[in-house]
């Protein structure tokens, strides 16, 4: 064990565990909330996993935007802000489904990689990403820039109440 | 460094993420539990990326491309989730009939 190792135990239990309140907890807004741990725990994981530029997107475009806007729309449903009781549907095939897909994964992976070492590379910095993405992603780059376009003009046309 | 910590940890999230699709009834929890799917998928990306000899730094950039894809998901699901609120005054998805509605022509 060295101390990547147990930094991403560590980060990891955080992660997992508030995780699990985010699909248990019985408050709307409580689940946002949670949310906010879990992803800013993962951004720690990436930080430790030499991704710096990923962790500090992330920061920015999920803590940052992607939850506010789910809180947004938890109050724009009218979410009741105590607890509420019909937030879930009958709980063992999801649990079965869950755990079956999760587990598998985890059985996977463990038996492709057992306790395999590797050395980190270089910390992925601003200036090696951007010429990583200039050099061999552009294509990809540029087709994600038309998308992402297309989902905001996409999201004003499906939230536009305008009768024709 | 062993793969394998951060590898197990996505999977468990990626369960948990399928956990909570399947069982949450209030649109915004299951989008919720899709952005958890989605974070499972950029550790395996950012794990791959210092564990697998390849072009170096790819799966960083592809982690910021899923970041990318999961905001525009977040945005187009959002407006949706808020017509839908907006029409039937309710987003649990189990609610949701398919069939057109007569008086909603």
């Amino acid at each position: 064990m060295t101390v990547t190792d147990v930094l991403v135990c560590a980060l990891g239990l955080l992660t997992v565990g508030s995780a699990l309140l985010v699909v248990t907890t019985r408050h709307v807004v409580r689940a946002g909330l949670w949310l906010v741990v879990t992803l800013g725990s993962l951004a720690g994981c990436y930080l430790v996993l030499t991704a710096e530029l990923v962790a500090w997107v992330q920061m920015l475009i999920y803590v940052g935007a992607v939850v506010v806007l789910l809180l947004f729309a938890v109050m724009l449903t009218r979410a009741p802000i105590g607890p509420s009781d019909d937030l879930d549907r009958s709980r063992w095939p999801a649990l079965l489904v869950g755990a079956g897909a999760g587990g598998s994964l985890a059985a996977l992976l463990v038996d492709a990689y057992r306790w395999h070492s590797v050395d980190l590379p270089e910390p992925g910095t601003a200036e090696r990403i951007g010429t990583e993405i200039f050099r061999e992603w552009v294509l990809p780059f540029e087709v994600l820039s038309v998308l992402l376009l297309a989902a905001l003009v996409g999201a004003i046309v499906v939230s536009s109440t305008g009768r024709r | 460094m062993h793969p394998v910590v951060p590898y197990v940890l996505a999977a468990l999230l990626f369960g948990i993420g399928v956990y909570g699709v399947l069982v949450r009834r209030n649109a915004v929890l299951l989008l919720m539990a899709v952005e958890l799917m989605l974070n499972a998928v950029n550790l395996v990306f950012v794990t791959a990326d210092v564990s697998i000899v390849g072009v170096p730094r790819s799966g960083q950039v592809f982690a910021l491309f899923v970041i990318v894809l999961a905001a525009a998901e977040i945005g187009v699901g959002l407006a949706i989730v808020l017509q839908l609120y907006r029409l039937r005054q309710s987003i649990a998805v189990d609610e949701v009939d398919v069939a057109e509605r007569e008086d909603a022509r």
